[in-house]
């Protein structure tokens, strides 16, 4: 047997059709590449996250319902116990810190969490890294969140001041611990985690009791419950026991910040493992089918050589199947290598936002065979058309050559034609009206990668302006100051006293139900000074509102969710004192980008809840030369239960943002050029091999290599400049689609596209089209006069 | 044509060959051709498949370049230019016409001519180059919309527009039967006579011999015989 036989002729055919036309096959491999790998890193970082999150939360027993309170006795444990569908209940003192670290000018805040004394939490297990939990008969030992140590490079045996209920504690850490609880830690006022401003910390009940003056009471509630249990039943049992003692509004793991927001990434990978290899996989196909009918059109006489020598149908059809089926594999291929590769690089850099205890990578075999299964049906799907010509041809006709491709007439009569357009123009212009189907779905195909880039691209937009509003329009102060409790508004010329205060402005915040008919929500009500300055509300226009006297100003969000117009009367039900029910009338709907907003005047705040006039905390303004002692100071001030500082935030939210906006420029940028690559190159090759006979007899009619390239490529620049607006307003439908689908309570981006983002998309198409165009012009240069003519196409 | 254009050559060739090379296998398509052509001759170029009419043709035409030899056009060395040199020498003296004609199948009959003309120095109208080969009434017409013959004398069409001084055909009839075949020769000898230019013509039908001037036999790569035609006939008496 010799080892030719071992293939069969047609497969070596196979063998050597594939060597001729490697180039267009790995440009369409790669764009198949670009669908399973997006595919893979999408769907793998959705199940690595999803997987590791429930292992987490099964093992380490994260609760199902929370509620927090002002102050309610330990003893109604049996009655909370009690409640239908509850299996596990921890009742515990949380208060915040400020802390003083070593190395670090400004404060940094965080919460201090009560566990029992002895024996593990029945809800909120915690994961120990290192070390062991504190002990409840020493003083001052602490566990602390991983990430906060890790910033720190704290170790067991570290120690660092906190104040905590105004009172200065010398902590020393016992051991490193991760919560199921704070996965996602997120300090007031911050947009992005800031791993060494906010800290989590563990201590004995017995021990935070004593500094809180808690004894024999708590403020959080955390439960479990049955698979089987109601949680709304639930909630509204817990509301009506903690109701007495300021409970501020039970709530679902839905309303829990760090499950909320490990979520919405959930939903923003799989939204995105839904819309982007789609596009890939149109394209591959569209591309099969492109290259295989060509290549089918000049294997005419050969198949049905073929055919008259007794080959049957099938095993034609089968030599072409598998020519598609060997280009899908080496796409496949590729996308496994840059789908793993690229899909450690995502968990990485989850691993930065999300403190995971341990990662998970479940099986992804079935992912692997998925999507390499649909991406070869696909490439299948594209080819049938082609391939089904062959087997209808009959073995005669095939033999023969096909009669010289019929044009039409362009704009009518011909005559304006040639009166505006050389006849190299004529031709191209003919050319591309020939095969409508064919040039428009060319078009469809480029203005995809544009449409892509813009998708891509305007998120760098729409943060800049989120930005600008939330940071410079509206947040303008330093920082903003919480107190432990409410207090007079005397507290007020405490904090402009303290050292560098330019100014300063009060505000009230309490926790409030709104409803409107069956919608409501929980969230705060800001009560502001009239004449704000530092915080200031902006309207939809964005311009600055004066607060009127009366009434709710609610964000477009809040608005949304509760069915809000203007002038409607929305439910105000007061969670913190008394629980009192009013109804406000709303008499403005604001922008907000972050969370839930309600703001009213700060003395109508006051008549509503009725002890008096308080104040929660201040922004204040400070002298930038001054802020070392004005830090120094914040930390010895007892009353100071937080510090949000604003413009360390911002610096870090922007770095934060523009990192990743890089990162994900830089993917996007790729798989645009690669789709626009893809497309372009595969159809100047096509439209080469078509005229390559044109282009020989217009160079022996005297033509020069620039004049016969620029027939090549005034068709093709005309596709990709058709491409551009179709793939402009592409995008910006994606682009809205993106803004419609990532609106929750937590954050709203706005809709914002600039018009350097549609130029920068198009100049990058454009780009890589030219470098496509230019490969292929390579060829025109080199063509063979006398070969091409000699043969009969 | 009178004696004096004879004595003053348009081409020479001389002791041009060709080696094609394709891996470790030489072809020696041409081994040392020798010949001149006068000014508004009528040459044939006969002999049998492979003995290296085409190539040299191409070579004559500026397609491809001899291995060994000179080739001048008037004071022009072509085997000496650089390619662009011999596009402009295309553009601006020869006219083509092949077997298979090559129109493009974008453009019509008009178009494809005035393909030319638009890059020509002074060119005819492209109707008239049409209706010089009997073809104005088909002039928007696509090529798919042609027989063979009328696709061949719109080739030829386009081949003369130019007003070229040498028209190099390579088997202008070799698709076509006697009756389209006469009409295009009669098109080729009637430029010959009313425009001048010099033609070079292959052909396997040795009956079309008797329409030349002189009479080139090609044999295994060289010139085996030069026959001057004392009497020469009309196309249509061409038995085919
Ligand atoms: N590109 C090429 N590579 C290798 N050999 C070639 C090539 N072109 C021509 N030849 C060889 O050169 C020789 C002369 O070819 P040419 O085409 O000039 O013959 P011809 O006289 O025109 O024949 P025909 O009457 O069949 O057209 C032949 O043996 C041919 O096989
Ligand atoms: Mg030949």
């Amino acid at each position: 047997m010799s080892p030719g036989s071992f293939l069969g002729t047609l497969d070596r055919k196979l063998l050597r059709d594939l060597a001729r036309i490697w180039s267009q096959s790995l440009a369409i491999a790669l764009v198949m590449a670009c669908g399973v790998a997006t595919l893979i890193i999408a769907l793998g970082a959705y199940r690595a996250l999803e997987e590791t999150r429930s292992a987490f939360y099964d093992r380490y027993r994260f609760a199902h319902v929370f509620a927090s309170v002002t102050r309610a006795p330990l003893n109604l444990r049996a009655a909370i116990a009690g409640l239908d569908g509850v299996s596990g209940v921890e009742l515990r003192i949380v208060r915040p810190a400020v802390l003083d670290m070593q190395g670090m000018a400004e404060p940094a805040t965080g919460v201090v969490v009560s566990i029992p004394d002895v024996g593990e939490p029945a809800v909120n297990r915690l994961y120990i890294r290192s070390g062991r939990l504190p002990s409840a008969v020493r003083r001052g030992e602490v566990a602390v969140s991983e990430s906060f140590a890790t910033a720190h490079r704290m170790e067991p045996g570290s120690t660092f001041s906190a104040l905590i209920d105004g009172r200065k504690q010398t902590l020393t850490v016992t051991g490193i611990v991760l919560s199921p609880e704070y996965i996602y830690a997120l300090a007031p006022g911050d947009m992005v985690p800031d791993q060494r401003r906010f800290g989590v910390f563990f201590m004995p009940r017995t021990v935070l009791a004593g500094i809180a003056e808690m004894d024999g009471a708590f403020n959080d509630v955390a439960l479990r419950v049955r698979r089987d249990a109601k949680p709304a039943q639930i909630i509204d049992a817990l509301d009506d026991l903690l109701r007495p003692y300021g409970g501020r509004g039970a709530y679902e793991r839905a309303d829990q910040m760090s499950h909320a927001f490990l979520d919405n990434e959930l939903v923003q990978l799989r939204a995105s493992a839904i819309v982007v290899p789609p596009i890939f996989l149109f394209v591959s196909a569209f591309l099969v089918n492109m290259i295989l009918s060509r290549m089918i059109a000049l294997e005419r006489e050969q198949i049905g050589l073929l055919k008259a020598l007794g080959y049957g149908r099938a095993a034609i059809a089968g030599h072409y199947a598998k020519l598609v089926v060997l280009i899908c594999l080496c796409g496949v291929m590729l996308g496994f290598a840059a789908g793993n590769w690229l899909g450690f690089g995502l968990t990485r850099l989850y691993a930065r936002f999300f403190s995971f205890p341990f990662l998970i990578f479940p099986q992804n075999a079935d992912l692997y065979l998925i999507s390499a299964g649909i991406t070869v049906a696909a490439a299948l799907a594209g080819a049938t058309r082609a391939i089904w010509g062959v087997v209808a041809l009959p073995a005669a006709v095939a033999m023969r050559a096909p009669a010289p491709t019929r044009y039409r007439s362009v704009l009518a009569g011909g005559r304006l034609l040639h009166l505006l357009f050389s006849q190299l123009t004529v031709m191209a212009l003919r050319h591309l009206f020939r095969w409508p189907a064919r040039s428009a779905l060319t078009t469809l195909g480029t203005s995809l990668s544009v449409a892509l880039l813009v998708t891509a691209l305007f998120s760098f937009d729409s943060v800049d302006f989120m930005v600008d509003t939330v940071f410079s329009r509206t947040e303008r102060q330093h920082a903003t100051l919480t107190f432990g409790n409410d207090r007079s508004p005397r507290a007020l010329q405490s904090v402009e006293k303290l050292p560098g205060v330019l100014r300063a402005e009060p505000f009230r915040a309490t926790a409030v139900k709104l409803r409107n008919k069956n919608h409501e929500r929980r969230m705060s009500i800001l009560g502001l000074p009239a004449q704000t300055d530092l915080q200031r509300i902006l309207d939809l226009d964005l311009q600055p509102v004066r607060l009127p006297e009366r009434g709710l100003l609610v964000s477009e969000r809040v608005a949304d969710v509760l069915k809000l117009g203007l002038g409607d009367r929305v439910e105000v039900g007061l969670l913190e004192h008394g629980g009192r029910s009013v109804f406000v009338p709303v008499t403005s709907i604001v922008q907000s980008y972050v969370g839930l907003t309600a703001v009213m005047d700060i003395g109508a705040l006051d008549r509503l809840i009725g002890d008096g006039r308080r104040i929660s905390g201040a922004y204040i303004l400070a002298d930038s030369s001054k802020l070392e002692t004005l830090y120094r100071a914040v930390k010895q001030t007892p009353a100071i239960a937080g510090i949000a500082l604003k413009e360390i935030s911002r610096s870090r939210f922007r770095e934060t943002i523009g990192e990743n906006i890089s990162i994900m420029m830089s993917v996007y940028v790729g798989l645009a050029a690669i789709i626009t690559f893809g497309v372009v190159y595969n159809s100047a090759r096509i439209q080469f091999s078509e005229r390559a006979r044109e282009f020989a007899s217009l160079r022996v009619l005297g033509f020069t290599r620039a004049e016969v390239s620029a027939v090549l490529v005034i068709e093709l620049a005309l596709i990709v400049l058709a491409a551009q607006p179709l793939g402009w307003l592409l995008g910006y439908g994606f682009a809205w689609l993106v803004v419609e689908g990532s609106q929750s309570d937590l954050f709203r981006i706005p809709f914002i596209i600039e018009t350097s983002t549609f130029a920068v998309a198009s100049l990058v198409v454009l780009g890589v089209a030219a470098i496509s165009v230019l490969f292929v012009q390579q060829r025109v240069n080199r063509l063979d006069m006398v070969r091409v003519l000699k043969t009969r196409e | 044509m009178n004696k004096q254009d004879m004595t003053k050559p348009v081409f020479s060739a001389q002791d041009v060959t060709k080696v094609y090379r394709s891996g470790d296998v030489e072809v020696h398509a041409l081994r040392g051709v020798s010949l001149e052509l006068f000014e508004g001759e009528m040459a044939v170029l006969l002999g049998p498949s492979g003995s290296g009419k085409s190539t040299f043709l191409n070579i004559m035409g500026g397609l491809d370049q001899a291995t060994r030899g000179t080739v001048r056009f008037r004071d022009l060395e072509l085997t000496a230019c650089s390619e662009s040199q011999l596009t402009r020498y295309r553009r601006n003296h020869v006219g083509f016409v092949f077997q298979f004609y090559n129109l493009i199948p974008s453009l019509t009959a008009w178009e494809n001519v005035s393909l030319v003309t638009e890059i020509a120095r002074d060119p005819m109208d492209p109707g008239e180059a049409l209706e010089l080969v009997g073809l104005k009434e088909r002039m928007q017409h696509f090529p798919a919309q042609l027989s063979g013959g009328e696709q061949q004398r719109v080739a030829i069409a386009r081949a003369i527009a130019k007003k070229p001084e040498v028209l190099l055909c390579d088997e202008p009839t070799g698709a076509l039967d006697s009756k389209t075949g006469i009409f295009v020769l009669e098109a080729l000898s009637r430029i010959n006579r009313e425009l001048g230019t010099t033609t070079a013509l292959i052909t396997h039908n040795a009956g079309i011999q008797r329409i030349a001037h002189r009479v080139f036999s090609f044999l295994d790569g060289r010139i085996a015989e030069t026959r001057v035609n004392e009497t020469r006939i009309e196309p249509a008496d061409v038995t085919w």
